[in-house]
């Protein structure tokens, strides 16, 4: 039964018809027999299938096999049907091409809109242009494809107002950037929920005029009025466009990320955390960071947060950092017991000093440069709340104490992974069996493990494998 | 009847442990050693001065070597299809014999010239030597795919016999049986070219480090034992600063070249660790260098766009910059990072760095700093490194620039901090970027943050006789981290595998339901599509392009998801799980922990 010969074990029927029938750009009407759409069926079938096999041979696990066996019994028993003449596809109920339509990529909706005014219909139905991902790449400076002009104008004209999620990948060039607050400037009709700037290699929004990038961005601010996600990082937004935000958004907004925009000032920032008292979610540089942001997002008024995400970055070496009070700190977990603490340290080592000090509620720490063995220690006395710690880089001498302090400390930690550090192997086997099972993740580089009187490199694995109770060995490079 | 053999010489450079040649020698009448080169294309192809010179050098020991055997190298220029009917009619030719060639370009080049070699009545003879183990055995062993983890790989060659045994090399003997009609005017017409004949100027660049051939190789061998065996420590070697340098015992363009056996190499390590641990059998990590080459011969054999990332299965598909720029500096040593410069210079000036260096300008190169693609590096690598097999060169590349192969992204190498602790004392800098020879240990890793005075003290401006950086370090990991992050995310398949990645945030109405439908689409419409409704198609809007299949966009993971998706129907649940074609990797690694 499952051995259908039509078998291309994925796309449904639906998505075959739909997807090859424009190959013959018959002009649009109703009149097509259903002999002739047979007959284009059958075709697009063929060339369906080869494409099947082109991506086929290295295909990810399909359909679970029932799955696939109930798909082509209904599919089989639509081609009876069909062969009876009893089915016009034109008439498929909207509710059902709708639903069919939901599983289909653009362009293959695209090709279905020209078969029958019905289907040319359900293109347009607002329900399938809720959602756009705007890829904005120049031939130049990326090797992926761009959303075609032409696509953009149609959504424009016929789509700005059905848009609600809405996201702008961006490649390197400024061209890019511009062409997404070309964009943006256009959806003056539109309540958008989410909007997303997403710079997929250098940030481009960067090297905007920044009032050209603002204006844009107000835009869509003054005009959604029910925003309730927000990705910005790495571009020129500022105090008065934030302020704007606020103005409009501040019932909706729960999610704020804006990571490296440097025309924000600690006191912008706080404007927003003061007036959206939704606020579930925010990411920022460390520089943005003060006692008065963590007391007003711990104000009564305000619903727990769930995330904060601090990226510590040193603009120039010898950078002086502010400190966080403990008391910020403690009112922030008073009021919301269960949010997570992100940092990402980008610093030198020498950089550290303010940070580790007092008990911070920090849950997830990436050290992306090198960090003293000093303040690793300290992060053992300090990080009660850890759950993952990932050290990229460390001196020359081993971890061995810091880690079983960590171990000791921290109750909650889940996952570690460890760079260009040095551990004995008795002090890793010690750290993996105080913590047990709970390290879900450990990702250790064969060369971190130092071996010692008590264990070589052969038989580490046997024995973390054993505290951990599966099976587990350390990352290694290839010797090229 | 009278045989009259060929034997073809490719990679294999070598008299020792050669079947395929030992096959040519089998009751021959004659027999001729043939290397084809096309002296023409040698100006054009990407290979640098230091390649060629490596393989002249292995031609001419072979031709040193055939000739205490009375025999001659003959080396004819051409392109093998014209040359080989030449050849065939000219010699009256009845067997030829080659080493077998696992790489796509390779087997479909020999396919082409089995069949020609047919037409004229040719046998073809062709062995298996350039790998420990046959690919396809392995892939067949892994149901039919190549294991895409080294551990996996690893598991099913414990489940494999061992290797052959190698074979002795050629004997006077042997040799004598089959005479070879040397004419007089060999050398003009057969010789071994001179690199000044390739096009290449070779003004001064007298002291180079690596000296091609089987008998160069077979020496290093046994200084490579003798070491081995004089500190009696099989344990990887603790990477020092006199690791960065070439090694008088480096082994691996000899292996790139076939001047030395792999399985020579395996038996004598075998039977060294066997003799001084008297053990049993020793442990796969013992052979880690060579089985690493084996893992991406295998991953490569099937995979014409293996050196790609468009077309390319196994490769995540990551927005890599386009940047002819930055690239340039890379590629020529100008980063303004002493020790990236360093290696680069090295690498050029050589032709072989260590692998910890290789990783550390790979990573610079991709994820970890330019965001430049994988690809670029390769073929600067291509040009340059005398090991880069097509095949290793490009699976290492995408395993450091995290493409493939499920290497934990977490860890980037930084530029300054990784050869600091390798070489504290910068003395490897110093011998690759003279400028900078003055400067204290304690910047010459970042002359950039010397104080002025120290850098006069120098003799070396940083911005006038050195570049600053070319970049901002702790920022740009800081971003491509982020990148590396979005784009892991969307292969949910690899959550657990990444730290970075089980870093949580919100799940809002922010994901509406068909997030992933419109991505697949959108980065597929570089063809226009025509959703009007009159029919009024947009120019050039031609549907006939049948490419413009959901496939062709994005092989890797646009199209699986589409593949699979259909098949759930439950539509509001959230498309966050995108099936990929990595996937099946992961299915593996999750085997192995079973």
């Amino acid at each position: 039964m499952c051995e259908s010969e039509e078998g291309a074990p994925s796309g449904g029927r639906t998505r075959n018809i739909g997807a090859r029938a424009p190959a013959e750009a018959t002009p649009i009407n109703s009149e097509s027999t259903p002999a002739s759409l047979r007959h284009r069926m059958k075709r697009g079938q063929k060339r369906d299938d080869k494409v099947e096999e082109g991506g086929g041979s290295v295909s990810g696990p399909g359909p679970g096999a029932p799955e696939v066996c109930k798909r082509l019994r209904r599919a089989d028993s639509e081609e009876q049907q069909q062969e009876d003449g009893e089915v016009d596809w034109g008439q498929l109920p909207e509710e059902i091409l709708l639903q069919i339509f939901q599983y289909l990529p653009l362009l293959d909706r695209a090709f279905a809109s020209q078969v029958c005014r019905g289907w040319n219909q359900a293109f347009h139905m607002p329900e399938l242009w809720r959602c756009f991902e705007f890829e904005l790449n120049q031939p130049a400076s990326s090797y992926l494809k761009a959303t075609h002009p032409d696509l953009i104008k149609q959504i424009i004209k016929r789509h700005s107002n059905h848009l609600q999620y809405v996201s702008f990948k961006v490649d390197s060039s400024t061209e890019s950037a511009e062409a997404a607050c070309d964009i943006l400037s256009q959806l003056v009709n539109c309540s958008l929920k989410t909007l997303g700037l997403i710079s997929t290699a250098r940030p481009s929004f960067m090297e905007l005029p920044k009032s050209h990038f603002i204006s844009a961005l107000t835009v869509v601010f003054v005009n959604s009025k029910s925003l309730s996600s927000l990705k910005i990082d790495d571009t020129p937004v500022d105090d008065p466009s934030l302020k704007v935000l606020v103005a409009n958004n501040s019932d909706t907004l729960k999610l704020l990320k804006m990571s490296s925009c440097p025309h924000v000032s600690p006191a912008g920032i706080l404007c927003v955390a003061d007036q959206c008292h939704g606020l579930r979610e925010l990411a920022l540089n460390y520089h943005l960071l003060s006692d008065d942001l963590l007391l007003a997002l711990s104000s009564e008024r305000h619903v727990h947060l769930e995330h904060l995400r601090i990226d510590v970055v040193s603009e120039n070496p010898g950078q002086q950092f502010h400190s966080i009070k403990k008391s910020s700190w403690d009112a922030m977990v008073r009021h919301s017991p269960k949010f997570n603490l992100v940092m990402y340290f980008f610093l030198y080592e020498d950089e550290f000093g303010p940070f580790f000090r007092d008990e911070v509620p920090v849950t997830h720490l990436y050290f992306g440069r090198s960090v003293s063995k000093e303040v690793l220690g300290r992060v053992g006395l300090t990080c009660p709340r850890l759950v993952e710690l990932v050290v990229c880089a460390n001196g020359l001498r081993p971890l061995d104490e810091e880690l079983i302090r960590i171990a000791e400390r921290c109750k909650q930690l889940s996952a570690i992974g460890l760079g260009e550090c040095e551990v004995s192997c008795s002090a890793f086997v010690e750290f993996v069996k105080m913590c047990g099972g709970r390290l879900s993740q450990l990702s250790i580089m064969e060369e971190v493990l130092v071996p010692d009187n008590k264990y070589g490199l052969d038989d580490i694995h046997w024995e973390v494998s054993k505290h951990l109770g599966r099976v587990w060995f350390p990352d290694m490079m290839p010797t090229w | 009847m009278v045989v009259n053999s060929v034997h073809w010489f490719r990679k294999g450079l070598r008299l020792h442990d050669n079947p395929a040649l030992q096959e040519a020698l089998n009751g021959a009448d004659t027999v001729r050693c043939v290397y084809i080169l096309d002296p023409w294309f040698a100006g054009s192809v990407n290979v640098g001065v230091n390649r060629w010179r490596f393989l002249l050098e292995s031609l001419e020991d072979l031709d040193t070597s055939l000739r205490k055997l009375n025999s001659r190298l003959f080396v004819v220029r051409g392109q093998p299809t014209d040359v080989f009917p030449r050849l065939f009619k000219e010699w009256n030719v009845t067997r030829l014999t080659f080493e077998y060639d696992s790489e796509p370009y390779g087997k479909e080049r020999d396919a082409a010239i089995i069949k020609m070699a047919q037409e004229y009545g040719v046998d073809t003879v062709v062995r298996n030597t350039h790998t420990l183990y046959n690919p396809d055995r392995i892939i067949e062993m892994n149901n039919h795919s190549p294991p895409l983890t080294f551990k996996r790989f690893q598991a099913i060659v414990n489940r494999l016999e061992l290797p052959r045994k190698p074979l002795p090399t050629i004997t006077q003997e042997q040799m004598a049986r089959c005479h070879t009609q040397i004419s007089d005017n060999h050398d003009d017409r057969y010789g071994v070219p001179s690199l000044e004949e390739l096009g290449f100027r070779t003004q001064g660049d007298s002291s180079h480090v690596w000296k091609g051939g089987e008998t160069e190789a077979l020496e290093r061998l046994n200084k490579h034992l003798d070491r081995k065996a004089w500190v009696a420590n099989f344990e990887r070697p603790r990477i020092t600063a006199q690791s960065l340098f070439a090694s008088p015992t480096g082994l691996s363009p000899y292996l790139r070249f076939g001047c030395l056996s792999c399985r020579v190499f395996y038996y004598n390590l075998r039977e060294l660790y066997m003799k001084l641990r008297r053990r049993s059998s020793p442990p796969l990590s013992l052979f880690g260098q060579l089985l690493w080459r084996e893992f991406f011969y295998t991953a490569g054999t099937n995979n014409p766009n293996f050196d790609r990332m468009e077309g390319n299965p196994i490769c995540v598909q990551i927005p890599w910059d386009h940047n002819p720029e930055a690239l340039a500096k890379w590629a020529e040593g100008r980063t303004g990072f002493p020790w990236i410069d360093a290696i680069m210079t090295q690498l050029r000036q050589e032709g072989w760095i260590h692998h910890l260096a290789r990783h550390a300008v790979a990573c610079f190169l991709t994820r970890g700093d330019l965001w430049i693609s994988w690809e670029s590096g390769m073929k600067v690598f291509e040009e340059l490194l005398l090991d880069a097999d097509w095949s290793v060169n490009a699976g290492s590349w995408m395993w450091l620039s995290c493409s493939a192969f499920f290497q934990q992204f977490f860890h980037c190498y930084c530029p300054v901090g990784f050869g600091r602790r390798t070489d504290p004392s910068g003395d490897y800098i110093r011998r690759y970027i003279p400028k900078l020879k003055d400067y204290p240990n304690r910047y010459i890793y970042e002359p950039w943050n010397a104080p002025e005075s120290v850098q006069k003290a120098a003799n070396c401006i940083v911005g006038v006789d050195y570049p600053k950086p070319m970049i901002n370090h702790a920022e740009s990991s800081r971003l491509n981290i982020e990148r590396m992050k979005q784009v892991y995310q969307q292969l949910s398949h690899y959550r657990g595998l990444s730290l970075l990645a089980s870093v949580p945030t919100i799940q809002e109405e922010a994901e509406p339901p068909m997030s992933d439908d419109s991505q697949a689409s959108s980065s597929t419409t570089g063809q226009p599509s025509s959703p009007t409704p009159t029919g009024s198609t947009p120019p050039n809007s031609e549907p006939s392009t049948p490419n413009t299949s959901p496939t062709d966009g994005a092989p890797g993971a646009h199209a699986q998801r589409k593949r699979v998706r259909p098949s759930g129907f439950p539509s509001k649940q959230k498309s966050k799980v995108k099936h990929t074609i990595e996937a099946k990797g992961v299915e593996q690694k999750t085997d192995e922990k079973q």
